[in-house]
């Protein structure tokens, strides 16, 4: 009797523990970003996104996610800066419609703490980015919490009169909050 | 009786930098968004940061400082009116950069005087209060506009009309 108990534990604890998280919560989930205009501090979000999620804390190495971002869908904070990126200059989202992380090889940190490497491409460039990111669980529920610093030039992001620093800055902040279930 | 100097220098100070705030208020709002846009929205509201600090000065340098007394020619009703348009000018030039602070909130841009030292946001980002606030300082300004009209109006009145110093008072090396 005592085995038995003891197998039922055991698998308990191990199916919880291969709890693998997949279905993203766009509603619990928000992609923002911060960046600097002329020494102020300006937010702005990403409204619309698809995604697709792979993630077992047991197993980080076979982690997976993609996430394509709906640019037009962006918030800048004012009607006529929504207008603007949207334009050749900065998204061009007639052309790139859409921004695309994948991630590579997912790297635990101990604790709660990952780091993702992955390849972030906008407006038809590509670049590796190393994504640090915690992932605290609450029953099935699953929440990724982190932030990295992009350059918007490296993808080319304020072309022409918006291409020099001194107005809107160079470094964007990428910070995301995504919730996902496990099945 | 004159104005001490530093009133002087205070009135007219404020009002080639009042004169400028309303004229890039005005002038900017129109343009269509580019880095020269922003930059100008930036430079006013350091301007308008400026011109609270300024007329905080200036009124506690008043009350310091008591201005000269209108002349007994001046009949009573006349003179009450000149205190209360004197009062409304101060409201003014006290809660036009206010609601321009109180917006730039609103509207999710802090106000960072020269781009270095943060202005503390009083209310959150929230669209309906940002248009409300814009209306509000848009409004006062207008306001403003008219009670300068009036103001400006009353000292030629007096100078080239009833011929008395309230004009030549103000004026430098008076």
């Amino acid at each position: 009797m005592k085995k038995i108990i003891l197998a039922l534990a055991l698998a308990g604890a191990f199916s919880a523990q291969a709890a693998e998280f997949t279905q993203v919560q766009p509603d619990k989930s928000a992609i923002n970003f911060t960046y600097k205009q002329m020494g102020v501090a300006v937010d702005g979000k990403f409204k619309k996104f698809a995604s697709q999620l792979n993630f077992d804390p047991a197993k980080p190495a076979a982690a997976k996610a993609t996430f394509d971002v709906e640019l037009a869908s962006v918030d800048t904070g004012a009607p006529e800066g929504d207008q603007e990126v949207a334009g050749k200059p900065w998204f061009n989202t007639k052309a790139f419609p859409t921004a695309r992380f994948v991630s590579g090889t997912v790297k635990p940190l101990g604790g709660n703490k990952y780091e993702v490497a992955g390849q972030l491409s906008i407006k038809g460039k590509t670049q590796d980015v190393i994504v640090p990111a915690t992932f605290t669980t609450q029953g099935n529920t699953g929440v990724f919490d982190g932030s990295f610093t992009i350059r918007r030039a490296d993808f080319s992001i304020g072309e022409g009169t918006w291409a020099k620093f001194d107005i809107v800055a160079n470094d964007v902040v990428i910070k995301f909050r995504i919730t996902a279930t496990s099945k | 009786m004159n104005y001490t100097k530093t009133a002087k220098i205070l009135h007219w100070l404020m009002a080639i930098l009042l004169f400028g705030l309303l004229a890039l208020g005005f002038y900017m709002q129109d343009l269509p968004l580019s880095p020269d846009k922003l930059k100008l929205y930036s430079w006013h509201k350091w301007a308008g940061v400026t011109a609270f600090l300024l007329v905080a000065f200036r009124l506690s340098w008043r009350i310091a400082h008591r201005p000269p007394a209108l002349p007994d020619s001046m009949p009573k009703l006349m003179q009450v009116a000149a205190h209360a348009g004197h009062l409304l000018l101060y409201a003014l030039m006290i809660a036009i950069p206010l609601s321009g602070w109180l917006m730039s909130s609103a509207k999710g841009f802090q106000t960072v005087y020269f781009g270095v030292l943060p202005i503390p946001d009083l209310l959150d980002k929230n669209k309906e209060v940002g248009d409300l606030l814009a209306l509000v300082h848009k409004s006062l300004n207008l306001l403003f506009i008219a009670v300068l009209a009036g103001h400006i109006g009353a000292a030629l009145k007096h100078h080239f009309i009833d011929k008395d110093d309230i004009l030549t008072r103000m004026l430098p090396r008076h």
